[in-house]
């Protein structure tokens, strides 16, 4: 991989120049040694993507797997900490007629929408030195990103749930009210009884943040070590040009968010007997 | 126990949505015992009476009062619907979940569910979900999970459609024995066969007005209204 080639003139364009930071200030014409690493022809990028993604798993790459995990926890816990908000505010809005809830519920699946660079920024200028949670000293670590993440996921697990909720408040309406239950006995009772759904809105919200770099490269930074987590990495390799590397950890992210949703299925054995 | 909540006045009772009235003014007295059954053509307010009855509608005007406070009598209904809601649970969950809410333990309230369960012939398919229940089943599942909280009084909007003979007869079996051990059944239904079997008296309603109400015998030998003997005559009335 250390192998160092000689470029031709006439790749020695003023693109790779700008691709490349390191050559940028060269003079046109002036050949220049790059690492083989840094630059592939791009028919091999997807192999080599794969291959070293397959090496990177099968030699357990410490700081894969130290990335993973950050990327898993962070991602995790901000899933966890939406949905505790996110699925009973979904049905609350399901069951409660109250005047501005039409209006609620379309912010609500605007805000699913919500561009995390947006997020990212709000919550970076809240959580900087000069900003009011400036004191805590949370910018740029996983806690930060935590932060981003939950307030990207919390409208999009809320609206998933809202609508299941609702289908089945629908189904069981004559019921409850039937059975002179209390509005908590009527949450509890939705809650429990549409938790599949619930479980899918979960998912959605973790397919989303294992994905989601914008917000939070920008409150955590991507330091090695401390912040970086997958999705941060792979941007910053494919800024680097080393495409084999940001493929494979490519290719490791798809692994475990499909990892993670098949192992969630099979414990909860969703789909496995019937409609629910 | 304290006191019935029967008997039940309604006073010029009147349901109405939007410019439509569904019914009213209708006003009698609900007695405390027997089988009332209440009949009368499709949009004749029959289930709109039923569920005024329940307190699932708001009334527009008039009242209904039950003899004792709202919040009482209301805990000691239970209510069947035509199309029974099946809980996304199994069998003996869906039986169980009135006890819940009325506070019974886990283990006491599906242990009286079985009870419940076997006592309808039910028992081997309590731990099936609701889902894959027959219509009869189904039905009868609903009807076993009114009757846990042993109500005073059950409505019955239309139990019996859709089912077929032996289905029919299980639940006829049911509320019999109920109507016995003193619940009060107040029920809707088109099948003047199954008026007939079940009713100690009648309820006849045509255009969400009470055209017709007093002991089945006489309703069925001599119906006074010409709508009512219509009706009988299998005759359609407009």
């Amino acid at each position: 991989m250390n192998a160092r080639a000689l470029l031709t003139p006439r790749e020695n364009t003023t693109q790779m120049r700008q691709m490349l930071p390191l050559l940028r200030g060269i003079p046109a014409g002036v050949p220049v040694k790059v690492a083989a690493r840094h630059w592939k022809p791009a028919m091999s990028d997807i192999t080599q993507g794969l291959l070293a993604a397959f090496t990177l798993i099968v030699t357990l790459d410490a700081d894969l797997i130290e990335i993973s995990l950050r990327s898993l926890y962070v991602t995790s816990s901000a899933v966890l900490i939406a949905s505790v908000i996110g699925l009973p505010l979904g049905c609350w809005l399901a069951l409660r007629r109250f005047r501005f809830r039409r209006a609620t519920i379309a912010v609500l699946n605007a805000l699913m929408g919500l561009p995390p660079v947006v997020v990212g920024l709000l919550v970076y200028l809240l959580l900087s030195r000069s900003g009011p949670f400036g004191v805590f000293g949370l910018l740029f670590t996983p806690a930060a990103m935590i932060i981003a993440q939950v307030i990207i996921l919390t409208p999009l697990i809320a609206s998933i749930a809202h609508q299941a909720i609702r289908d089945l408040w629908a189904d069981y309406h004559d019921l409850l009210i039937s059975l002179n239950t209390s509005r908590g006995q009527r949450m509890r009772t939705l809650l429990w009884d549409g938790r599949r759904a619930l479980l899918t809105a979960a998912l959605a919200g973790f397919g989303r943040g294992i994905g989601e770099v914008g917000a939070i490269m920008i409150v955590g930074g991507n330091i090695d070590h401390v912040t970086r987590v997958l999705t941060t990495a792979i941007a910053l390799e494919t800024g680097k040009g080393d495409f084999a590397l940001a493929l494979g950890l490519g290719f490791v992210l798809i692994g475990l968010a499909i990892t993670v949703n098949l192992a969630i299925h099979r414990l909860t054995g969703t789909e496995v007997r019937g409609r629910w | 126990m304290v006191g019935s909540i029967l008997p039940a006045r309604l006073e010029n009772v009147e349901v109405r949505r939007k410019s439509l009235r569904l019914l009213g003014p209708v006003s009698f007295t609900l007695v405390e015992h027997g089988i009332t059954v209440i009949m009368g053509p499709n949009g004749a307010g029959k289930s709109t009476l039923l569920r005024a009855l329940h307190g699932m509608e708001r009334l527009s005007a008039g009242a209904i009062r039950w003899a004792t406070d709202q919040q009482t009598a209301q805990q000691r209904q239970a209510f069947v619907f035509q199309t029974p809601t099946l809980m996304r649970r199994t069998v003996l969950d869906n039986v169980a979940y009135p006890l819940r809410l009325a506070g019974h333990t886990r283990k006491a309230a599906r242990g009286k569910a079985l009870a419940l369960l076997s006592n309808v012939g039910l028992a081997e398919r309590a731990d099936v979900r609701a889902s894959v229940l027959s219509g009869g089943e189904r039905q009868k599942m609903a009807l076993v999970r009114a009757l846990a909280r042993a109500p005073e009084v059950l409505f019955l909007d239309e139990a019996c459609a859709n089912l077929d003979g032996s289905a029919t007869r299980d639940i006829e079996a049911i509320l019999q024995a109920q109507a016995q051990q003193g619940t009060r059944l107040i029920l809707t239904t088109h099948d003047i066969g199954q008026a007939r079997r079940l009713a100690d008296d009648v309820l006849f309603l045509h255009r969400g007005k009470l055209v017709e109400a007093g002991p089945a015998a006489a309703f069925f030998d001599a119906p006074q209204s010409r709508a009512a003997r219509a009706y009988l005559n299998g005759d359609i009335v407009e």
